[in-house]
């Protein structure tokens, strides 16, 4: 079964610099770690939320806004794409990712599951 | 709270946990026994503590608590019972119902205790082996589904759907509830077990507080009521002494800060005396009645680091003993582990690194952080500082609890300073 993390956490916290040095370790180690139970298939992070630009079609006219999409606290700030056996391994995961404890992990399985027909448990 | 007006209610919200705390096990495995309907059971006895916090207010908490719930609950049981009496199986129900009635008017004061049968039933081989643990914390000790899905870290909806399909196949499938024949019973012991021992786990293995210690408390209440209810089965105290003597060390396990503290540092002025004399106790009895099973050889060992620890005993021959029967007996990955680690203990580091790194290659292993943890700190002491690197940052990626993180965090720097 195949599942993208997506890490949510509020990016207007400032981070000082021994965290950011402390949290990329975190990440790496975790990264690493499931690069060798061969579990990772791919991760992206984004640059902050106030980067963000939204566009929408309308009534064929299109808007384009400054900001995300969302005004949430928490934002979207990566994600990692994983193959494990079910959602409990996939919680697993999400619960050692260093994300996890500042923010919120969203655990959600790929459509391309359905093709396995091997149900959304295990 | 608002003055006086509220006392009844309170009182009687108290007399309810109690009673729920006591006797719901007891009452839902004596309301399900005969009909295998747990769901249904359990809806019962939801609707009479539901009746008791109306009723008990205004007419007072009754002499015999249990005996009041279940006479409402089975009430309730008829009803429900009646107005399934078109289909099939409606009269054979009641009938069951009937039984149970004249059984308990027979015993009026005191409820027939099932709950041992209740328990292989909810261990049954039939059962997936995911939802015993779940299944059993919540027929024998009333747990919500949610409750159980933040403990065993599964999804609540997950969690739920797990249960209630082990509800059905207990009533589909037939699974008796009944304490299995003297010649089925080891077998059969080993699921309730395991099923009990996975809850101690859980409520052991993250360090965290709150959720996860009142799990382990409730696994060591199930293991005394099992070694209670089973006298004469060795593996079930031997069991429950494996549990005491984990949880005698709780206390030393944490420093200042909830920084984790290894066995090795532990101060043994914090081990809980009393949990280790019981244990050492229930090892003698267990070890008494005869033939050495998996809880017996680990509670053994357990001994032997109480001694070694306590003492100044050198009991590492012994534990390194103990772990090759073991290993002969599960052939458990984690058995290996443990027995490298006792190896090196005996013959040093580097015989200890020898004999883990062929487990490297297991699978099971790959995402078992305790393992890359050991490997790391047998590569330092050898001085094989790439691979200590490189093990402690794995384990560091696949731990979740702070503690644990913050523990192999340091364990790096001081790799990082010490000299080559």
């Amino acid at each position: 079964m195949r599942y993208m993390l997506l890490i949510h956490f509020d990016d207007t916290q400032p981070t000082s610099p021994e965290e950011w040095k402390r949290l990329s370790g975190e990440y790496a180690a975790w990264l690493g770690a499931m690069k060798k139970a061969g579990v990772g298939l791919g991760s992206e992070r984004l640059q902050p939320s106030a980067t963000a630009t939204s566009v929408r079609v309308r009534d064929g006219k299109t808007e384009v806004v400054d900001g995300p999409y969302a005004e949430t606290k928490e934002q979207f700030a990566g994600y990692y794409l994983i193959e494990c056996e079910g959602l409990d391994e996939a919680v697993q995961w999400a619960a050692r990712c260093p994300g996890a404890r500042a923010g919120t992990i969203e655990i959600r399985p790929l459509w391309s599951n359905k093709n396995a027909e091997r149900g959304w448990e295990e | 709270m608002a003055g006086k007006s509220e006392q009844p209610e309170a009182a009687a919200q108290r007399a309810a946990e109690r009673v729920a705390r006591e006797s719901y096990g007891r009452l839902l495995a004596f309301l399900a026994a005969r009909t295998r309907d747990v769901a249904g059971a359990e809806d019962a006895l939801a609707e009479a503590f539901a009746s008791a916090l109306k009723l008990w207010p205004a007419e007072g908490v009754p002499a015999n608590p249990p005996a009041w719930l279940l006479t409402v609950a089975r009430r309730r049981q008829i009803d429900a019972a009646r107005r399934r009496q078109t289909r099939t199986g409606g009269e054979d129900h009641l009938k069951l119902i009937a039984d149970e009635m004249e059984e308990a008017a027979a015993t009026p004061n005191e409820i027939p205790d099932r709950r041992l049968a209740l328990m292989f039933a909810c261990a049954h081989p039939a059962i997936e082996r995911s939802a015993r643990s779940p299944l059993i914390l919540q027929t024998v000790l009333g747990f919500t589904a949610a409750d159980i899905a933040s403990a065993f870290l599964i999804p609540p909806a997950a969690m739920s759907q797990r249960l209630v399909r082990a509800k059905a196949r207990i009533k589909e499938a037939g699974i008796p509830f009944r304490v299995p024949d003297a010649d089925e019973i080891a077998e059969r012991l080993d699921t309730v077990l395991e099923a009990i021992y996975a809850t101690y786990s859980k409520g052991w293995g993250e360090i965290g507080e709150g959720s996860a210690q009142s799990l382990a408390e409730e696994a060591i209440w199930l293991a005394q009521l099992v070694a209670a209810l089973l006298p004469a089965e060795p593996e079930a105290k031997a069991m429950l002494a494996l549990m005491l003597y984990a949880e005698a060390r709780r206390p030393a396990r944490r420093g200042a800060g909830g920084a984790y503290i290894p066995l090795e540092e532990q101060d043994t002025g914090a081990w809980d005396a009393a949990h280790i004399a019981r244990a050492e106790d229930l090892l003698r009895q267990a070890t008494g009645i005869g033939a050495s099973g998996r809880y017996q050889i680990e509670a053994a060992i357990q001994s032997a680091h109480v001694a070694r620890r306590l003492a100044g005993a050198d009991t590492w021959p012994a534990i390194l003993a103990l772990y090759d029967h073991l290993f002969a007996l599960t052939a458990s990955p984690v058995v290996a582990l443990n027995r490298a680690v006792a190896l090196a203990e005996i013959d040093g580091p580097a015989a200890g690194l020898a004999a883990l790194e062929p487990l490297g290659e297991d699978k099971r292993l790959l995402d078992y952080q305790p393992y890359w943890a050991a490997r790391g700190h047998l590569a330092a002491r050898a001085g094989r500082r790439e691979d200590a690197r490189s093990s402690l940052t794995l384990a560091l990626g696949l731990a979740a609890d702070p503690a644990v993180r913050a523990y192999l965090r340091t364990e790096l720097e001081k790799l990082e300073t010490r000299r080559p």
